[in-house]
């Protein structure tokens, strides 16, 4: 009976274990690993991550995928860098609108949701499977933000607007609290609320969920608006980190995103995983890209070692569910 | 040829094997003779450990302690594959086809025909295929992918692949539980082909009936530990009951009369066309009433139509269905699953492991799953209340679960069921749409569920069940619809209603 508990718990706390591991090995290796600058650097350099794998446990949790992610957080930066910096103007109406900083997030952000909708629109109301729907907006939000910001970048933001990405509170940086914030919603939302969990229950058998009267289409189509959101929250924090809304942004983030999601453990074909198992997952490829840097190990290789850390942890939890 | 020297010798042995699942012991100390030219009738209670032990025997789990032995050899099989190699083969009594591919290809998966090209010889196993399907009177084209077959189908179509690969020990694990009597007459005089050329068949049932029709010897199992075994001849009923459940059942099930004179369901001309091709009808011109208290039996031969009425009424074909159904009176119009459960209706589906359950979820989730809003506030899960929930019904349906927290899948085949009826009597609907609802539960959990589904009835809940079984229906249904050929054969009334009518009714053909 102990050795079965012992096993289980090790298999539970696999991806702690890993970190733990990883934060020792880095910190014999490298003395620039364990400091205060490096350890708040890491935490902001994965918020980003953190907060649009959160949007993409909750698809791949539906068992669909989400490729749109980075587009996305592209052109809801540029969106709300635009806003920001030249307003709205109509020349033929004579009119010009300058908008609030306030008003500039809220625009930025609901431009996320509104592309995250239509990807659930197109999945749920024509069937489109969601790697195809996904992939068709990856190519138009990537398209749309070329168009908005002429392909250069739009900068120079103001203090306000910084500060987001680059500002402190209570000696934390505010992309964490940030992060944290939507960590512990969506904690809450996939543990205690019935969106949360009729998004298992659709990965888990759809068929059974539809017969037992679940609004599958409704749910879906929520689940990849927050998606959406959630990455257009990420494109302000990427575009206020450089004071600058660049066309190319997000460029490959859902792949880091997919890949914090898979190592955290959710299963790609829907029904099983966790929101924190995702931000470990975030952590492991955080810490990783930190410490190959602090390393010294070229980017190529670090590309090769990524790879294969996300196989890695995959076969593992392959291995451990045959286990049970 | 064996017989010769007078004693028979087991072509299977198991000795005292104990199987755990995390600690927890499925199997303890079982031992088990199965002998060529016989069947074997292995019964015991749901989660008694039955499908695991032969799971074992069939190499589906290579772990576990003590020894099987074929032909008085020690064998250890890694996987179905090698044990099929030897002739152990087994049909699981969970369904496990690919649904997208036709019924030829899930018959040859994994020993394909090929020309001499190389390539797939899909005439020859077409070919075969059909004289397999035409042996179990399936009269259905190889070609047809098998998610478009029924439950019952679909078992035939496991029994069919069995019978492919030429086997020494044939384990049937509840082959029977989800095709009616004319079908399962045709798998008696299969087996008693089989038997007489020298094959060894273990057979798990619950229809204790059907075991003293085909088993030659029997071996009771009894929360994982051998009960006993011996002749079926000069066994009786009682005694078997008495092995399994350590006690005597009092099984005296009395339905009441609750059925009142309140209309809750009417169905007019109720007609379904099979979305695969509007010529052919599932459901052709069916009308009838349901009063509030009424449990009216719906029953027919396998592809008669009875799943496709409750899931007409159900919503689960919007554009194919035409006909008026009323509720309380009033028109409605279903066009999708919501608006039927809006309207108080509650399916329990006849295929548990694709429409019932959600196999990676705790018994106490799939429990509250169709009712989540009566233990919610503003949107978020009382835990507690889903516990209580879900106790309740494990307290009710007697089932078999070490926590309620436990992973539905990993339930035995008739705690699983218990689950899906959980979650459904959960919702407290108005109209109950039961199919096939006892099938795979055991002789005691039965008489229990008959009398939840009384009781139910008694506080006036509408209640329509299909079943295989004529026992069944008879025994609870205050009216009585028999399907044949997608029609409506017969209406009969408790009073007049007796097997031998029934089955003239089921058969009756489309003029
Ligand atoms: N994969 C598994 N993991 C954990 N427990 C299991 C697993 N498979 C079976 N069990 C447990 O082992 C016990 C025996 O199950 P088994 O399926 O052999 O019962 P059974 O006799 O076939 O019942 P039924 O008549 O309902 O089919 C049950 O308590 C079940 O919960
Ligand atoms: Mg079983």
């Amino acid at each position: 009976m102990n050795t079965v508990t012992l096993k289980q718990n090790l298999i539970k706390f696999q991806s702690i274990i890993a970190l733990a591991a990883m934060c020792i090995a880095l910190s014999l290796l490298s003395d620039r690993f364990l400091t205060p600058e490096n350890t708040w650097n890491v935490m902001r350099q994965i918020s980003v991550n953190v907060i649009i794998s959160v949007g993409m446990t909750l698809v791949i949790l539906t068992g669909g995928i989400d490729l749109s992610v980075g587009s996305i957080l592209a052109l809801a930066g540029a969106v709300t860098a635009g806003m920001l910096k030249f307003g709205a103007e109509f020349t033929d109406a004579n009119l010009y609108i300058g908008f609030t900083l306030l008003g500039a997030l809220i625009g930025g952000t609901l431009t996320g949701t509104l592309l995250g909708w239509f990807n659930g629109f197109t999945i749920t109301r024509f069937k489109v499977p969601p790697f195809v729907a996904t992939l068709a907006m990856l190519t138009i939000a990537r398209g749309l933000t070329m168009l908005w910001t002429g392909g250069f970048p739009i900068t120079g933001l103001g203090d306000n607007m910084a500060f987001i990405g680059t500002g402190w509170l209570l000696g934390i940086p505010m992309p964490v609290w940030i992060s944290a914030i939507i960590v512990l919603a969506a904690v809450v939302l996939t543990n205690q609320t019935m969106l949360g969990r009729h998004i298992y229950a659709i990965g888990g058998n759809e068929t059974a969920a539809r017969l037992s009267g679940l609004k599958i289409k409704r749910i879906k189509t929520i689940v990849y608006s927050i998606a959406g959101a959630l990455a257009g929250i990420g494109g302000i924090i990427v575009t206020s980190r450089l004071d600058s809304a660049q066309p190319n942004a997000g460029f490959g983030f859902e792949l880091d995103s997919i890949a914090a999601v898979v190592i955290g453990g959710t299963s790609l074909s829907g029904g099983k995983g966790t929101i924190m198992g995702t931000v470990q997952g975030a952590l492991i490829i955080g810490i990783l890209n930190n410490g190959l840097v602090l390393l010294n190990v070229s980017p190529f290789w670090q590309q090769v070692i990524k790879g294969f850390v996300i196989l890695l942890a995959v076969v593992i939890e392959k291995f451990n569910s045959k286990e049970e | 040829m064996e017989k010769q020297n007078n004693i028979p010798r087991p072509v299977l042995e198991v000795r005292n094997i104990s199987k755990d699942f995390s600690g927890v012991y499925a199997l303890q100390n079982v031992d088990l003779e199965i002998f060529p030219g016989e069947v074997t009738a292995i019964i015991g209670e749901n989660g008694a450990g039955k499908s695991t032990l032969m799971k074992i025997i069939s190499g589906v789990y290579p772990e576990y302690e003590g020894d099987v032995l074929l032909n008085s050899e020690k064998v250890a099989f890694n996987n179905p594959k090698e044990a099929g190699e030897q002739g152990v083969v087994i049909i699981h009594q969970e369904l496990n086809l690919v649904p997208h591919l036709s019924i030829t290809e899930n018959l040859f998966l994994g020993i394909e025909k090929t020309n001499r090209l190389g390539l797939l010889d899909y005439a020859a196993m077409n070919k075969q295929a059909k004289a397999l399907l035409s042996r179990l009177h399936l009269d259905i084209s190889p070609s047809t992918p098998v998610n478009q077959l029924r439950v019952g189908q679909q078992q035939l179509v496991e029994i069919a692949k069995a019978l492919l690969l030429d086997s020494k020990v044939l384990i049937m694990d509840e082959p029977t539980s989800a095709i009616s009597d004319q079908e399962v007459e045709l798998l008696f005089k299969i087996i008693r082909e089989l038997r007489s050329k020298g094959v060894a068949i273990v057979y798990i049932s619950h229809k204790l009936n059907e075991l003293f029709e085909i088993a030659d010897r029997y071996s009771v199992l009894r929360d994982g530990r051998s009960m006993g075994s011996g002749q079926m001849k000069g066994v009786t009923h009682d005694q078997l009951i008495q092995l399994m459940v350590g006690r005597d059942l009092t099984n005296s099930f009395q339905k009441a009369n609750t059925m009142s004179t309140t209309e809750v369901l009417r169905v007019e001309n109720l007609t379904v066309q099979n979305p695969q091709n509007k010529n052919d009808l599932l459901v052709d011109d069916v009308s009838f009433t349901l009063h509030e208290g009424e449990i009216l039996g719906i029953c027919g031969l396998m592809g008669a139509g009875r799943t496709e009425v409750l899931e007409a009424i159900f919503g689960l074909y919007p554009k194919h269905v035409s006909g008026k159904i009323s509720i309380g009176g009033k028109e409605l119009k279903i066009r999708r699953v919501n608006d039927a459960i809006a309207a108080g209706i509650a399916l329990v589906p006849e295929d548990r492991k694709l429409q019932g359950l959600v196999l990676n979820m705790s018994v106490a989730k799939n429990t509250s799953m169709a009712s989540l809003e009566q233990i919610s506030s503003f949107s978020f899960i009382r835990k507690k209340k889903e516990e209580e929930l879900s106790e309740l019904f494990i307290k009710k349906l007697s089932t078999k679960v070490a926590s309620s927290n436990q992973t539905v899948g990993k339930l035995s085949g008739g705690n699983q069921q218990k689950v899906v009826i959980a979650k459904w009597l959960a919702t407290n609907p108005r109209i109950l749409l039961l199919d096939e609802p006892t099938r795979g539960i055991d002789v005691g959990a039965k008489s229990e569920i008959y009398r939840l589904i009384n009781e139910l009835a008694a506080q006036g809940m509408g209640i329509i069940m299909v079943s295989s079984e004529l026992p069944e229906i008879l025994a609870l249904s205050d009216n009585i619809l028999v399907l044949s050929e997608s029609r409506l054969a017969a209406t009969l009334s408790r009073t007049e209603a007796t097997e031998e009518i029934i089955m003239k009714a089921a058969l009756k053909e489309k003029e």
